[in-house]
C-alpha cells in the first residue's frame, strides 16, 4: 500500500522539476525558429527550365498555378534547315492562398524549375497579394536551400550509381585492353 | 511633533511594503507558474524579462470602464473592494520583521486576536461583492467564500492558540522573544494547519471553490470590472504576503535564524516569508481544485481534529517543561 500522500508529494515534484528544465517556449519572431530539412515554406521558380509544359498547372489539385505564354518561331540553326517553334512564359503566378502545399507541382515538374524555400513570413492584409507573380517567385528561388546530405545509411543516389558504374565499366574495359596489348607485345618479343 | 512624524514615517512605510510586496508576489508567481509548465512567462513588459508585467495590468484596468450593473446595491457594491482590501493593510501594520522596536508598525499587545480578527474582516468583502452584485453567480460565491471561512477560521484560530499557550503570550513580539528553536517540530502540525486554512481563507487554489470559474464564472467578483476587480486581485496576492508573514511569525521563529547578527533578523523573516509564498504559488500549481464537499470535509474532519490534537500536545509538554 502506498504511503497516505504519497501522490501529493509526487505532484509537487513534477511541478519542481519541470521548473528547473528547459522551457519549451518559441520567442518567435525574436528568436527564428530551427526548422527541419525540407520544409515546405514557399515555392520558388527557375524560370529558365520551365518550358510552359503546363504539367504543374494540371496537377495542381487547387488549381493555382497560372500559366500564359506565347509561341515564338526561332530561324533555322543551319542554312537549309527547318524553323523551329518554341514557348515563351509569359505569366507564372502561383495564389498562395490556395495553395495547400501539397508539392505536386515540385514533383510533376520534369524539368526542376520549381523548388521549396522554407521562407514562411509573406503574410499579406490583402489576399489578392498572396498571388505571387513570376519576378516574387524568382526571388524566392534565391532562398531555396542546398538539398540536405544523404542519411548515413542511404542508398547512393541514382545519377551518382549510374556515372560510377559507367566509370568503372570504362576503367575496366581500358585494363583489359592494357592487358591484352601488354600481351600482344610480349608474344611478339618472344617471337624475335 | 516628533511622534507625529514617527507614525507618519511608519505608515508609509508599511503603506509601500503593503503595495509593493504582494507585487513582488504575483510576479513571481507569473514566472514560476509558467516555469513549472514549461512556458517562460511575461517576457516584454518592463524589457527584462517582463518584469513590469503588473505594472502594466495594474493601467491596463485603470484604463477600463467601472461598471456597476443596474440591480446591483450600488454603495455596497462599490465599497466590496476597499473593505477586501485594507484588513491586509491593517494586519501589516501588526507583523513584526525584526527584534528591534523600529521593526513592527505597530506593537499590539493583543496581537494575535488583532490580527486573525482583522483578516476575517477581509472575507466580508468578498461577502458584499457577492450579495450586491445581484447576480445569481456572484451570490453562489458569495456563500461559498462564506462557508469556506466558517470552516477554516475556526483549525486556524485554534492552531495560533497553541502557538500563544506555547509562548504564554498573545503579542506577536512577545511569541517571538519566547521563541525557541525545538518549537519548530513541536508545532510543525499546529503549523501545517495554520497555513492550509489561511491558504483556504484567502481561496487560494486548490481552495478556490468560490471563484471556481468553470462552475459559477468568477464567483463573487464576477460583475466588477476595471480598477475594483484590480482591487480584489491585490487584496488576494496582499493576503499572500500577510499569511506567509504571519506563518514566519507564529510557527517558523520570525527573525530568529541559525546565523547571523541582531541587525539581520529583518532578512530571515523576510527569506521565510518568500519561501512560504513560493510554496503557496508551488501548491497552486500542483494540485487541481478541490470539490466544494471534499474541501468542508477537510476542514472538520481533517484539520480541526488536527489543531485540537496540537493544542493538547502543546499543553501536555507546556506542563512537562515547567
Amino acid at each position: 500500500m502506498p504511503i497516505p500522500g504519497s501522490g501529493l508529494a509526487k505532484g509537487l515534484a513534477v511541478t519542481l522539476r519541470t521548473m528547473t528544465k528547459k522551457t519549451v517556449t518559441a520567442q518567435y519572431p525574436d528568436v527564428q525558429p530551427e526548422l527541419p530539412p525540407r520544409s515546405r515554406g514557399v515555392i520558388g521558380l527557375f524560370e529558365e527550365n520551365c518550358t510552359v509544359c503546363m504539367l504543374c498547372a494540371r496537377e495542381c489539385p487547387d488549381w493555382c498555378i497560372y500559366i500564359d505564354s506565347h509561341k515564338e518561331t526561332v530561324p533555322a540553326a543551319a542554312p537549309g534547315g527547318r524553323e523551329r517553334s518554341r514557348n515563351v512564359l509569359d505569366r507564372f503566378a502561383i495564389d498562395f492562398s490556395l495553395c495547400m502545399y501539397c508539392g505536386i507541382c515540385i514533383e510533376v515538374c520534369p524539368f526542376d524549375a520549381l523548388f521549396w524555400s522554407p521562407e514562411f513570413e509573406y503574410a499579406e492584409t490583402d489576399i489578392h497579394e498572396l498571388t505571387h507573380e513570376r519576378d516574387k517567385l524568382r526571388e524566392w528561388m534565391w532562398t531555396v536551400p542546398e538539398p540536405p546530405a544523404l542519411d548515413a545509411k542511404a542508398e547512393e543516389p541514382k545519377e551518382i550509381a549510374a556515372a560510377r558504374k559507367a566509370a568503372e565499366k570504362a576503367a575496366e574495359k581500358a585494363a583489359a585492353e592494357a592487358a591484352a596489348a601488354a600481351a600482344e607485345a610480349q608474344a611478339q618479343e618472344e617471337q624475335q | 511633533m516628533n511622534d507625529a512624524l514617527d507614525v507618519a514615517v511608519r505608515l508609509l512605510i508599511v503603506f509601500a511594503v503593503f503595495l509593493v510586496l504582494p507585487l513582488v508576489v504575483g510576479q513571481t508567481e507569473h514566472k514560476v507558474m509558467a516555469h513549472m509548465q514549461g512556458r517562460l512567462g511575461p517576457m516584454y513588459a518592463g524589457g527584462f524579462h517582463g518584469w513590469a508585467q503588473l505594472v502594466a495590468d495594474g493601467v491596463k484596468f485603470a484604463q477600463k470602464e467601472d461598471v456597476v450593473p443596474k440591480d446591483a446595491d450600488r454603495r455596497i457594491f462599490q465599497l466590496a473592494p476597499a473593505v477586501a482590501l485594507l484588513p491586509y493593510l491593517l494586519v501589516l501594520v501588526a507583523i513584526p520583521i525584526g527584534p528591534s522596536e523600529g521593526a513592527v508598525g505597530q506593537v499590539v499587545d493583543a496581537g494575535i486576536f488583532f490580527v486573525l480578527a482583522v483578516m476575517g474582516v477581509g472575507v466580508l468583502g468578498s461577502l458584499m461583492a457577492g450579495w450586491a452584485s445581484a447576480n445569481k453567480f456572484s451570490l453562489l460565491g458569495g456563500l461559498r467564500t462564506a462557508a469556506q471561512l466558517l470552516a477554516y477560521e475556526l483549525p486556524m484560530l485554534l492552531a495560533a492558540a497553541s502557538v500563544a499557550m506555547a509562548a504564554g503570550t498573545v503579542s506577536l513580539p512577545g511569541i517571538l522573544n519566547a521563541f525557541e528553536w525545538w518549537w519548530l517540530p513541536w508545532q510543525i502540525v499546529g503549523a501545517i494547519v495554520f497555513f492550509v486554512a489561511g491558504l483556504a481563507e484567502l481561496q487560494r487554489p486548490p481552495f478556490d471553490m468560490p471563484v471556481a470559474d468553470s462552475e459559477i464564472i468568477f464567483g463573487a467578483y464576477t460583475e466588477y470590472t476595471g480598477l475594483r476587480f484590480a482591487l480584489f486581485l491585490l487584496a488576494e496576492y496582499a493576503g499572500i504576503v500577510v499569511l506567509c508573514g504571519l506563518t514566519t511569525v507564529l510557527f517558523l521563529g520570525g527573525w530568529h535564524g541559525p546565523f547571523g547578527g541582531d541587525g539581520l533578523g529583518w532578512v530571515w523573516t523576510l527569506l521565510k516569508a518568500a519561501v512560504l509564498a513560493f510554496v503557496v504559488i508551488w501548491l497552486r500549481v500542483t494540485y487541481p481544485r478541490l470539490r466544494e464537499d471534499q474541501l468542508q470535509k477537510l476542514a472538520w474532519t481533517t484539520l480541526v481534529p488536527l489543531a485540537l490534537a496540537q493544542i493538547a500536545l502543546t499543553g501536555i509538554v507546556k506542563v512537562a517543561i515547567q
